[in-house]
């Protein structure tokens, strides 16, 4: 593991600082400053052993690493925090609750998994990714993994995001606290929060609670975007005990509950989206003899999301529109050293249960109610075995890794069932489908040299909304998008590179990524079916296409030109088409960041900038246009102040410094992206 | 160890919850075979009890599946030799008419007749239906009349239709199911009446009758993959059909042609025109 240990500071410093450190805070609040982007600097960890994955790790919790000047907007979303990574960007349908896509590919292509639980989204129209459901108070990192490299928790044709609870893991810390909050500017956003652990050789518990709430945002001219206010509230806690000397038994339980969220994009807000995440695990050592590191875990989730449109001024029809996705599922790992190899062998399950349904009341008041389901109860049964092997070749490294699942799915509600057949009279209610992935990754490094290199296949089953999606509207095209029952498995060749060249104080690296993906699944219209929508131009079904293809390339540059100063740099370019060659939608243009890093001692400053070509290549089907060209500028401050054996942080910035009003390719409909912001961050920490 | 029989209940428990429930299969009794009918009315003529039932509480305007029974009033016994037949009239200020019905047949219990009556409108105080009913039996003829009442259905949706089609011929077209419509594929069946004067009705074969439900609620949302109406010999009806999306109000848009093609009534559904001129009514 990674985490990094509980650093002895020099405290004799704290109290000469203090003396400089209030007018410096003052003088960076005059200036006004850091920036998001800087805030979500990747932080690329490598393997102590072998580096052989082309993993991103994004460091969360400062806390327990006493790391936070990498940090700087410490209490910023989750979202913030993704959308530092060079591969992930991220789909905003308002201020809250933003969709991770990787490598330009949405969820159902994905592996989102936290600690490695499976959790599926219970909105029909996604507005509850499931890197919702969680907050930074209850993570440490992010790992990212391209492709099929992140088919370790579950079969993905994009990758995979695993976000990594926080946990003391039987430091020797005792009881250590912190209490910490922020205030946006733009959106008066408030974050109050706190967290107790206590953690000794045999036993931990953290705990922590954060409540979020933010009124709606203005875009660069002041202009206030309606319905993008949002509550939120989140616990968590993490227990673990030694049983005996070498056997650990954990828990974990996340609570987390949004409401009065807006989605100023969609149609819809939402009044509730709610979930109660749990876990039980086991660990020891050795199993079976040879065999280490023997880790399992139980785990059960559950979420409700109610989407409400009760507050909107004007809607053709009201509707409730509620859903729920339950999982239940396990998984059992451990690894075996032997010789030039190490293996891992991970055995995993999961059964979800997904109803969604909507109630539409028309303005005939003498008319009953309108009621369909829009997802009819399906149950999936997955069930995997994931083997990876390290091969050290003298030199040069290989992983190989495969993932062979078989998916179980069957429509439970007769109603759902029945509605599926008036498009798919001949439909089963049961579905079997196998799926697999097998990858191989090459490292080989002539230093100052690397060289990563990787070819892959993999296929995922479609998603609930693409196999049985019943008139789910999409109000970026303006359709409503019917699933089917007979899609093929959209499968995925994959072959990346990654070339770079690692001095002292330079670092530059490009890489690049290719996608091809037969039986590729999309919505296409069908002219024949008419729109259940008001105000819908019509029906998209989902079908696979013959294939389509993606790439992605980037080129991302460090240098430190003095010891606390460091600059960074990072410029990526995507394409992606269909089998006729037209363009796939949500591709983003040419994009790049660039910033200016500074950190000594107690004192950290950051002055970032980002932004985006036009985008050229764009898809009007799918309700695109030509995104024009965008650059924005941030700036953060940070200071540590050390109180006896306490401390204390305090984090400045401003983003969007000139109030620019832009949109990202990303961006539902061209919502308005927040303009200047300020923010303040205090944490308080103590021992 | 602890470990492992938690993992044995968790899975214990998640079986538990996908398995199935049994039903029980109860008994079966002697039973009264119109458990589950209501006696619309009993109508005392001849020493006799003439029972009514419908499967609904009263007769309405529309198709109308109707038992009957005739009892002794001297030993409460009911007849199983009896044939009946019936006559419908509508008593009108300035007219009479009757309406489309079927010939009245023996079920399955040889003390149950039954027959079905298309009645195209309700009775009020002045203008009413009568009923009258001729039947034989132990070598007797009876007759009777009475008074019935017929009402529009209690949701007000419009499941008969008599009309005049473009070949001045006056027709009754009358919904017979889904009686009890379902979100998915229904079947639906529907009968068609030529009016041939005031008391007499036949049965139109090999017409069609062109189907498009839609939901004006809805911005006038149409479901896919319906079926047209054809006539099936057999049954002398006209069977498609009918695919409900979701549950709420929906307009059965209806499009009747003659064997040759030539449209008699209704128009199709286009964005300037909601609706078709021929419809049903459904809600549920």
């Amino acid at each position: 593991m990674k985490i990094v240990d509980n650093v002895q500071w020099a405290r004799s410093l704290s109290v000469a600082w203090v003396k400089y450190a209030l007018p410096m805070v003052l003088l960076s609040v005059i200036m006004g400053c850091p920036d998001r982007s800087m805030a979500q600097e990747p932080v690329l960890l490598q393997d102590s052993i072998i580096t052989i994955d082309l993993d991103e790790v994004i460091m969360i919790s400062a806390r327990k690493a006493l790391d936070h000047h990498r940090q700087p907007k410490p209490l910023s979303s989750l979202d913030e925090y993704l959308e530092s990574s060079r591969k992930v960007d991220m789909v905003k349908r308002g201020a809250y609750a933003w969709e991770p896509t990787l490598n330009n590919m949405f969820s159902e292509r994905l592996s989102v998994t936290i600690d490695g639980m499976r959790i599926f989204g219970a909105c029909t129209d996604k507005m509850d990714p499931i890197t919702s459901y969680v907050d930074v108070s209850n993570l440490s990192k992010a790992h990212i993994s391209s492709g099929q490299q992140g088919a370790e928790h579950g079969s993905t044709i994009g990758g995979a995001i695993d976000l990594e609870l926080d946990k003391s893991n039987f430091k020797e810390t005792g009881i250590r606290g912190a209490v910490e909050s922020a205030y946006e500017s733009n959106n008066q956003m408030a974050v109050v929060g706190g967290e107790v652990n206590y953690s000794d050789p045999g036993f931990y518990l953290d705990t922590d609670i954060i409540y979020r709430h933010a009124e709606n945002y203005k875009s660069g001219n002041g202009q206030e975007v309606q319905f993008s206010q949002f509550q939120k509230f989140n616990a968590s806690a993490n227990l673990g005990y030694k049983i005996k000397d070498d056997k650990v038994l954990t828990a974990s339980f996340i609570f987390d509950e949004a409401r009065d969220v807006g989605y100023p994009a969609l149609t819809m807000d939402v009044s509730l989206a709610r979930a109660i995440i749990a876990s039980v695990g086991f660990e020891q050592p050795t199993l079976l003899g040879s065999l280490t590191n023997w880790k399992s875990k139980l785990y059960f989730n559950t979420i409700t999301h109610v989407m409400d449109d009760t507050k909107r001024p004007e809607v053709p029809i009201h509707m409730d529109m509620p859903g729920w996705s339950d999982t239940y599922g396990f998984f059992s790992e451990a690894r075996l050293i032997t010789g030039a190899h190490r293996f891992l062998f991970k055995l995993d399950g999961y059964y979800n249960r997904s109803l969604a349904e909507m109630t539409m009341y028309p303005n005939a008041t003498d008319q009953l109610p309108m009621f369909m389901l829009t997802w009819p109860d399906v149950r999936t049964a997955n069930g995997g075995i994931y083997v990876m092997d390290v091969l050290d070749l003298k030199g040069s490294s290989l992983k190989l890794a495969t993932r062979l699942a078989l998916q179980g799915q069957y429509v439970a509600d007769e109603l759902g069932l029945n509605s599926l057949k008036i498009f798919y009279p001949e439909m089963e209610r049961s579905k079997t489908r196998f799926l697999k992935s097998i990858s191989g990754q090459w490292h080989k490094m002539w230093m100052p040299w690397h060289l990563n290199a990787g070819i892959s296949y993999g296929d995922r089953a479609p998603s609930v909304t693409e196999g049985f999606g019943f008139y789910l509207f999409n109000s970026f095209d303006n359709h409503d998008y019917v699933g089917n029952p007979d899609l093929k498995n959209e499968k995925s060749i994959e072959a990346n590179a990654k070339l770079t060249l690692e001095r002292p104080k330079f670092k530059i690296g490009a890489e690049a990524n290719y996608f091809h993906m037969p039986h590729y699944i999309i919505g296409a219209v069908d002219p024949l079916l008419s729109a259940m929508t008001i105000g819908a131009e019509g029906v998209k079904v989902y079908r696979n296409l013959e294939y389509a293809q993606l790439f992605n390339t980037s080129l991302d540059v460090e240098y430190r030109m003095a010891p606390a100063l460091k600059w960074t740099g990072l410029i990526t370019y995507h394409r992606g088409t269909d089998d006729r060659g037209e363009n796939l939608p949500f591709i983003a243009p040419i994009s790049y960041r660039s910033g200016f890093q500074y950190h000594k001692n107690t004192f950290s400053g950051a002055i970032q900038m980002s932004g985006a070509a036009e985008q050229l290549n764009y898809n009007p089907d799918f309700g695109e246009d030509r995104t024009p060209a965008y650059t924005i500028f941030s700036v953060s401050a940070g200071k540590t102040f050390y109180l006896d054996t306490d401390s204390l942080i305090a984090k400045v910035g401003a983003e969007n410094i000139f109030d620019r009003t832009y949109s990202t390719y990303t961006d539902w409909k061209n919502i308005p992206r927040m303009g200047r912001n300020f923010f303040l961050t205090l944490s308080y920490s103590f021992n | 160890m602890r470990i492992i029989k938690l993992a044995a209940i968790v899975l214990i428990l998640s079986i538990g919850s996908i398995s199935c429930s049994s039903d029980d299969d109860t008994p079966q009794i002697e039973k009264d075979p119109m458990d589950g009918f209501n006696l619309v009315t009993g109508i005392n003529a001849n020493g006799h009890t003439v029972e009514l039932y419908s499967e609904i509480d009263g007769f309405i305007t529309g198709y109308n599946e109707i038992y009957i029974r005739i009892k002794d009033n001297v030993d409460n016994s009911y007849f199983t030799d009896a044939e009946i037949t019936w006559m419908p009239v509508m008593h009108m200020m300035g007219m009479s008419h009757s309406c489309p019905r079927s010939a009245v047949t023996l079920t399955d219990d040889d003390t149950v007749f039954k027959g079905f009556i298309i009645f195209q409108m309700a009775g009020t105080e002045e203008e009413y239906w009568e009923l009258a009913l001729d039947y034989r039996t132990g070598g007797q003829d009876y007759s009777l009349t009475e008074r019935i009442a017929v009402k529009t259905p209690i949701d007000q949706k419009q499941q008969v239709v008599s009309f005049m089609g473009n070949d001045d011929v006056r027709y009754v077209l009358a919904l017979v199911g889904p009686q009890e419509p379902e979100v998915g594929v229904n079947d639906m069946q529907a009968l068609l009446y030529r009016m041939e004067n005031m008391m007499d009705f036949s049965v139109v074969a090999d017409y069609k009758i062109g189907l498009d439900p839609r939901m004006p609620g809805m911005g006038n949302h149409s479901s896919p993959n319906n079926k047209d109406l054809t006539y099936d010999a057999n049954s002398t009806s006209y069977n498609g059909k009918l695919n409900l999306s979701m549950t709420g109000y929906w307009k059965l848009n209806l499009k009747l042609s003659n064997s040759t093609g030539e449209v008699l009534k209704g128009e199709d559904v286009t964005e300037e025109r909601e609706a078709s001129s021929l419809f049903f009514e459904l809600e549920f």
